[in-house]
């Protein structure tokens, strides 16, 4: 350095520290953040009505503590229409809501029809419309969630990859047939099966979201292809029975089986450490929670036109193994999120 | 026996020999005795829950409450370990609401005489609500490390033979004697074929009534303990599935029939059997969820037409309350 840089430095440390010395003298009259009053406005009062397939299990549950923990400190009304599986009931609840006007609504679609017409008419009255985890074909102004056919396609790469030098010999355990979820992710699991023809699929059967029957099949794959090398299953509450079969085989460790699910404690962590699931991906329930009170905030503060702008919000998903199914952050507990 | 004589318990075990030999023949690895016992595996709930139902329709009643029956207790054991009660008193309080369900039930059948269809529809939905409402914290509750070792019940084995397999041939046994041994027994067909004559001839047939619901709840208790220890949680979800019409179909197609009176164990073995072989071979053959119920609704729309052929209902040999 030159004796003028040098020079230069000095004299720009020395501006630094008078600019340093005036400023507690400003602070001390306080400055007013201009936008901070009509966000705070923006939001006080409003309501956001959330419409699950059902409460009462995991996602759900943890994306309304999640939602509330982060929308009622500013004074808005999370409320829960719970239309426990019945689709009728929910378009009802949706129809209902479009008439007492809350400032958005968060639906979880059972599937891709039946409540697009009504998200579309709720954003020509003016409500927000986001949707989880479940889309439907009717894009609304935004969609927090994972991505089905991503999860398809990682699952199953982890499960040739562990079939790599095996029989190659692999099961597919699906949800329910109507289900979008289930059909986007077998559509993943095609795509990589695609590429790899030397993996033979032995079994691809609906258990319905049912752990029993999710067990009553893999029993009977595996008593008809004991040397199968990998199921992949397409949630994690469902393939505690397909776990389960393969631990009554005396094959755990022997089978890899990779499902996906919201990431809960018990659900996801603890039964990888115990070696039932050897991956699950997480959708990670509490970030889409605040990714949803994100999008809210942001949208109601905005004052966009609802419909106007439209936007998905993939969520990153994250893989747990026995590398951190240990670790505090890999998984989350509802009751924490309750608090 | 001719064929005039066929029940539909006949008709029903005529299909089971028939698509028996043909899976045999054409599934490799179908005829094994690994896979034999899973067969019998899968279906051994359905077919411990045919049994508390049979107790039930041979007295002429009808227990559409079952299967909350099977899902609310021992999601009661669950999560009450759950939350840090001993196993013991888990499994106390879950046998106690199993029988004050029981009592309710039966209580409105016999002395309050609402419509056992009626009173088991609400009740059931009673039930389920309470656990959904007041019990537990999720609709699938997990198992918790205080209860290790009670999984034996459903994964361990005896001799070999899956528990589940032992539980129902003990229920099998326990439930034969009850109904072809005791005066109990007896009293209960003699119910199911007329109550009012039971009742003449001095038969104590209200408590006899409220019996078979507590009975019922009992066994439906015991089903789904062995099912939450064979799948490692309780999906109380259970109780909106389709699975009491399982039941209701083991226990029609195994030839109990619904007016009451009728049909015995052996039946219900039959009825499961033949739902069991039709599973386990559709499995193996990788028929698509859809495929099988059609194959199912088809194989049950044959073995009734068959019956109604055979057997044809005129004012004789039909019953009052004959569904």
């Amino acid at each position: 350095m030159t004796i003028y840089g040098r020079t230069f430095t000095t004299t720009a440390f020395g501006i630094g520290l008078m600019i340093a010395a005036c400023a507690p003298a400003l602070a001390q009259k306080g400055l007013d953040e201009p936008f901070q009053a009509a966000f705070k406005e923006a939001l006080a009062g409003k309501t956001v009505a959330y419409i699950p397939v059902a409460m009462n299990f995991d996602l759900t549950e943890g994306w309304f503590a999640g939602v509330k923990k982060e929308l009622e400190p500013y004074g808005m009304k999370v409320v829960v229409r719970d239309p426990n599986w019945s689709t009728n009931a929910g378009a009802q609840a949706l129809t209902t809501l479009i008439s007492e006007k809350p400032a958005a609504i968060i639906v979880h679609n059972p599937d891709v029809q039946t409540y697009a017409k009504l998200m579309q008419r709720a954003e020509n009255e003016g409500i927000y419309i986001i949707q989880v985890n479940m889309g439907s074909v009717y894009r609304s102004s935004a969609f927090v969630g994972a991505n089905w056919i991503e999860i398809g396609e990682r699952d199953t790469e982890a499960v040739v990859k562990a079939c790599a030098g095996k029989s190659n010999k692999i099961a597919i355990v699906q949800g329910a047939l109507s289900a979008a979820a289930s059909a986007y992710t077998l559509k993943g699991v095609e795509n990589v099966l695609a590429k790899h023809p030397e993996v033979k699929v032995v079994s691809s059967q609906a258990a319905d979201w049912d752990a029993a029957k999710a067990k009553a099949i893999t029993q009977t794959v595996l008593k008809q292809n004991p040397d199968l090398c990998g199921i992949v299953g397409f949630w994690d509450g469902m393939d505690i029975g397909t776990a389960a079969a393969v631990k009554e085989a005396g094959l755990t460790g022997k089978v890899f089986v990779a499902t996906s699910g919201g990431g809960e404690r018990r659900g996801a962590c603890e039964l990888v450490k115990s070696g039932a699931f050897d991956l699950v991906l997480s959708y990670d329930v509490p970030t889409q929670a605040e990714q949803m009170a994100g999008m809210i905030k942001w949208l109601v503060s905005s004052g966009v036109k609802p419909g106007s702008v439209k936007g998905s919000m993939y969520t990153t998903l994250i893989p747990v193994t026995k590398e951190n199914a240990g670790s505090e952050t890999a998984c989350w507990n509802l009751s924490d999120l309750k608090k | 026996m001719g064929i005039k004589n066929l029940g539909q318990q006949g008709i029903v075990f005529a299909v089971f020999t028939a698509l028996f030999p043909i899976f045999a023949i054409a599934l490799p690895g179908f005829l094994t005795t690994a896979n034999m016992l899973t067969l019998l595996q899968n279906v051994a709930v359905l077919g411990i829950l045919g049994l508390a139902m049979a107790i039930v329709v041979i007295g002429r009643g009808i227990d559409i409450s079952l299967i909350a029956a099977l899902a609310v207790p021992p999601g009661l054991v669950l999560q009450m370990v759950q939350d840090g009660h001993s196993l013991s008193i888990s499994l106390a309080a879950a046998f106690a609401l199993s029988i004050a369900f029981g009592l309710v039930n039966g209580w409105l059948i016999a002395y309050a005489e609402v419509p056992s269809l009626f009173t088991t529809l609400a009740s059931g939905l009673f039930l389920a609500g309470l656990g959904q409402a007041a019990l537990f914290k999720l609709d699938v509750v997990q198992w918790s490390p205080g209860l290790d070792g009670f999984e034996k019940l459903g994964q361990g084995n005896l001799l070999g033979i899956p528990m589940p397999v032992v539980m129902f041939a003990l229920a099998c046994i326990a439930v034969a004697f009850l109904l072809r041994q005791t005066r109990l027994g007896a009293y209960i067909y003699a119910i199911g074929d007329n109550p009012n004559g039971a009742r003449v001839t001095g038969i104590p047939t209200r408590p006899i009534i409220v019996l078979q619901y507590v009975m019922a709840a009992l066994i439906g208790c015991a089903a789904g303990l062995i099912m939450a220890s064979s799948v490692n949680s309780m999906p109380t979800r259970i109780f909106n599935s389709t699975l009491i019409y399982d039941v209701i179909l083991v226990v029609v197609l195994g030839g109990i029939g619904l007016s009451g009176g009728r049909g015995g164990v052996v039946n219900v073995i039959i009825g499961t059997l033949l739902i069991g072989t039709m599973l386990n071979g559709m499995t193996i053959m990788d028929v698509s969820y859809s495929g099988q119920n059609l194959v199912k609704g088809v194989v049950l729309l044959i073995a009734v037409i068959t019956d109604s052929f055979l057997n044809p209902r005129n004012e004789e040999t039909a019953q009052q309350g004959d569904i």
